[in-house]
């Protein structure tokens, strides 16, 4: 499995692929995760590589063969779109966060249509889940990658189980009721069956 | 077994623990800096940030030569920092062992440049051990340490940032510990008077010989015989791409790059058809192949800038059948100075000024692009200082703009201090602005001489800015809050039309501690002009849309320097 993550700095790209990669810890495969954060906490984009397999060498996805894309912002979906397979599946949050020199007028602000026709051109299987929205109504929108997390639960491997295991582990006591909560809710928000792949 | 995911950085902390390691300095760097955080959390080890990277060596240093294990890491750059320590440790050896890891940043992901750090090896004749994923990174930390205390000489851990910051399983073991052995004067071994260094020296081409040997026969380097039509030399992350390009060639698999295994490169060679090295940045492996007289495939074909990855090295040597192409067109996403940092008032009253400013390395530097572009320079830590003195020499009296300096708290600790006594001794018009956010921000917040807390969280003396400056013979000391922009803008006027030198210390924790300073704040539309007053300062709370205004309620935290800035009274 070949599993890119992507948004902006501070989103919880790495929580969410550290959840990923104890998962398939877990089911007892070989597993690399690789990350860029060097300024991640400076709005930055940031990415993470998750693969597992029963043995794993390059800790980097190979541009054309992610199985999986997760993106929390729909610019970095679209950056990053490159890597998805021909029959790969992008999730993607339809939020909207513009870099800098978009909002301060230096560069061009892409129209959101314009935008949404890109990523449907590139990625035919895709679903966009309302995972910030959601989080903000859940209370926190720190929450936005569990939901996420719920939301591709679908086409992972992994029982249900080992979710609750993990977020157990890797989550502030304090905050594992709410990430259990929004587990759900991704799994609510991304429950019909995707789209036939035109 | 207990087995855990662990990135290279927490696999090396681990490995030095397990290993007994008792003593660990660094000076933190992108991406080396989780090694000695991860290695604080272990008991029984001292660990502390050093002021730099030639403390933090020669602390190492100090402590393996007085009997324990000890360790020095830090990022590629900063081995520069302590290549001088670093030559003479080659010639005096070790004690207990002494492991010294650089973090490499192929790629430029968070540094200045992207120099291959194994030519040090070949340059201070050090050993050089270089792990391809967490595993190799823990049991190369351990293998370090015997090699060190086998061969009397500190061992270079290079990692990358892929090695460093990816993260893969790996097998955990028990600590060992090694009793100490106490401290022995060995005047004519560790004091390179040049009659002692003239014997130590020779002693070290000696110890040279024997690693070399060590080196044709180390399990590090191992044959992985396949398909001979192909066969691969490669060490580091390399060896993980091509091993996934190419699952059916043979491979030697350095683990240790320097002493180079020459016969045994030479023996692989001659049963293999195509040799290949596939090594990232620099040809360190290909130069020693082809000083045999060996002609791999190489450089010729593979990038000397960059990361490699699987996808390079694909077409790098099997050409492209299918080539992926990213969208075009995409705004760039650079990193920004966060909402609320001191640093964007400072550079907010910076702005429009006829200065030449020099920077230096932190997160300040973002203040050399827009908005507010108030920065010409930024070479290596401490170069701020010393850069504006060296102008202000050059250009005298011909060239009427103010040189100003603007460089961090951490960094001025590390090596800006000595570039200030400098243009007080050497006597320049230099103005230095000391970006003071208490603590080390662009590396996640470490401690330092001027936070008054250690690594290990223990509580310290805390240097005073203001004080040391004056020591330092700076008459002129100011201290500014960023926050208050006309205050801040009037007092570099001032100091400015003084035209002696002065320090500034622009002094504010850094918003990302500090946390929300207020109220979230709005912005009233029908008061606003759309006239982008508040965008000049570069706040990424702020935004504009449909000719207003606009603060992003997520990002706010309430710092209220946009609420001084607009003219028209319309945020607050």
């Amino acid at each position: 499995m070949n599993l890119l993550v992507c948004g902006v700095g501070g989103q919880g790209v790495l929580l969410f692929s550290d959840i990923l990669a104890r998962l398939a810890m877990a089911a007892g495969l070989d597993v690399k995760k690789s990350e860029v954060h060097g300024m991640a906490q400076r709005g930055g984009s940031v990415t993470s590589h998750i693969r597992w397999s029963k043995k794993v060498y390059s800790p980097l996805i190979e541009e054309g063969t992610a199985d999986i894309i997760v993106a929390f912002e729909q610019l970095e979906a679209l950056r990053y779109i490159h890597f998805l397979s021909t029959a790969g599946l992008l999730i993607y949050d339809p939020l909207r966060i513009d870099p800098l020199p978009v909002q301060i007028g230096l560069v061009e602000k892409m129209p959101d249509e314009v935008l949404q026709e890109r990523i449907a051109a590139r990625a035919a299987l895709n679903r966009a889940i309302p995972a910030f929205a959601a989080a903000c109504d859940l209370g926190n929108p720190r929450v936005q990658n569990t939901v996420m997390l719920g939301a591709i639960s679908h086409f992972l491997e992994f029982p249900l189980s080992f979710y609750e295991q993990v977020i157990n582990q890797l989550v502030k006591p304090q905050f594992v009721e709410i990430n259990l909560k929004a587990f759900a809710t991704g799994r609510a928000l991304l429950k019909e069956n995707l789209p036939a792949k035109k | 077994m207990n087995k855990q995911l662990l990135s290279g950085d927490e696999a090396v902390a681990r490995g030095a623990w397990e290993a007994g390691c008792e003593v660990a300095a660094a000076y933190p760097g992108t991406p080396s800096t989780e090694i000695l955080e991860n290695l604080a959390t272990y008991p029984d080890v001292y660990c502390e940030w050093s002021v730099n990277e030639k403390v933090a060596l020669e602390v190492a240093l100090g402590a393996c030569l007085a009997g324990v294990r000890s360790l020095a890491a830090m990022k590629h750059v900063g081995l520069n920092v302590a290549a001088d320590p670093l030559f003479s440790a080659a010639y005096i050896g070790v004690r207990a062992g002494l492991v010294i890891v650089t973090a490499d940043d192929p790629g430029l992901h968070s540094s200045q440049n992207e120099q291959d750090n194994r030519f040090y090896g070949l340059f201070a004749k050090l050993p050089v051990l270089c792990p391809s994923d967490s595993q190799e990174a823990k049991d190369f930390v351990k293998i370090g340490f015997e090699i060190s205390e086998e061969f009397d000489i500190p061992v270079l851990l290079r990692l990358t940032t892929r090695v460093a910051h990816s993260s893969s399983v790996v097998t955990l073991n028990e600590r060992a510990p090694k009793p100490p052995q106490g401290y022995e004067k060995q005047l004519q071994k560790t004091t390179l008077l040049p009659a002692f260094a003239r014997v130590r020296h020779i002693d070290l081409e000696n110890r040279l010989d024997r690693l070399k040997a060590y080196s044709e026969n180390t399990p590090l380097n191992r044959w992985e015989l396949n398909n001979t039509d192909i066969g691969i030399i490669c060490d580091g992350v390399a060896y993980q791409y091509a091993r996934e390009v190419f699952p059916d060639a043979s491979f030697l698999k350095l683990g240790m790059v320097y002493p180079f295994p020459e016969e045994m490169v030479r023996n692989f060679a001659e049963r293999i058809k195509e040799l290949i090295v596939v090594e990232e940045v620099d040809p360190f492996i290909e130069l020693q192949i082809r000083a045999l007289g060996l002609k791999p495939i190489g450089k010729d074909r593979l990038p000397r800038t960059g990361e490699l990855n699987p996808r390079i090295v694909r077409e790098s040597l099997l050409g492209s059948t299918t080539k992926v192409t990213p969208e075009p067109n995409i705004p760039n996403r650079p990193p920004a100075l966060c909402p609320g940092c001191p640093h964007l008032g400072l550079f907010y009253s910076l702005q429009k000024q006829k200065v030449i400013i020099a920077g230096d390395i932190g997160c300040y530097t973002l203040g050399a692009l827009p908005p507010h572009s108030a920065m010409d320079t930024c070479i290596d830590m401490g170069a701020s200082i010393t850069f504006a003195h060296g102008a202000d020499k050059a250009l005298s009296a011909n060239d009427p703009r103010p040189r100003l300096a603007v460089i961090g708290d951490s960094t001025f600790f590390h090596s800006g201090i000595t570039g200030l006594i400098n243009t007080v001794y050497n006597q320049s018009n230099v103005i230095t602005i000391i970006t003071d956010n208490r603590t080390t921000g662009m590396t996640g917040h470490q401690n330092h001489p001027g936070t008054g807390k250690t690594l290990m969280d223990k509580e310290t003396k805390v240097i005073d800015l203001e004080k040391l400056c004056r020591a330092c013979g700076v008459e002129n000391v100011i201290k500014v809050d960023p926050y208050r922009l006309q205050e801040t803008k009037k007092t570099i006027r001032k100091v400015i039309a003084e035209k002696k030198p002065a320090v500034i210390i622009s002094q504010r924790q850094c918003a990302l501690l500090a946390g929300k300073q207020g109220r979230t704040k709005k912005v009233d539309p029908e008061k606003c002009i759309g006239c982008k007053s508040c965008l000049a300062l570069g706040c990424p709370a702020l935004s504009y849309a449909n000719e207003k205004a606009v603060i992003i309620e997520t990002s706010c935290s309430g710092c209220g320097m946009c609420v001084e800035i607009c003219p028209k009274e319309a945020i607050g």
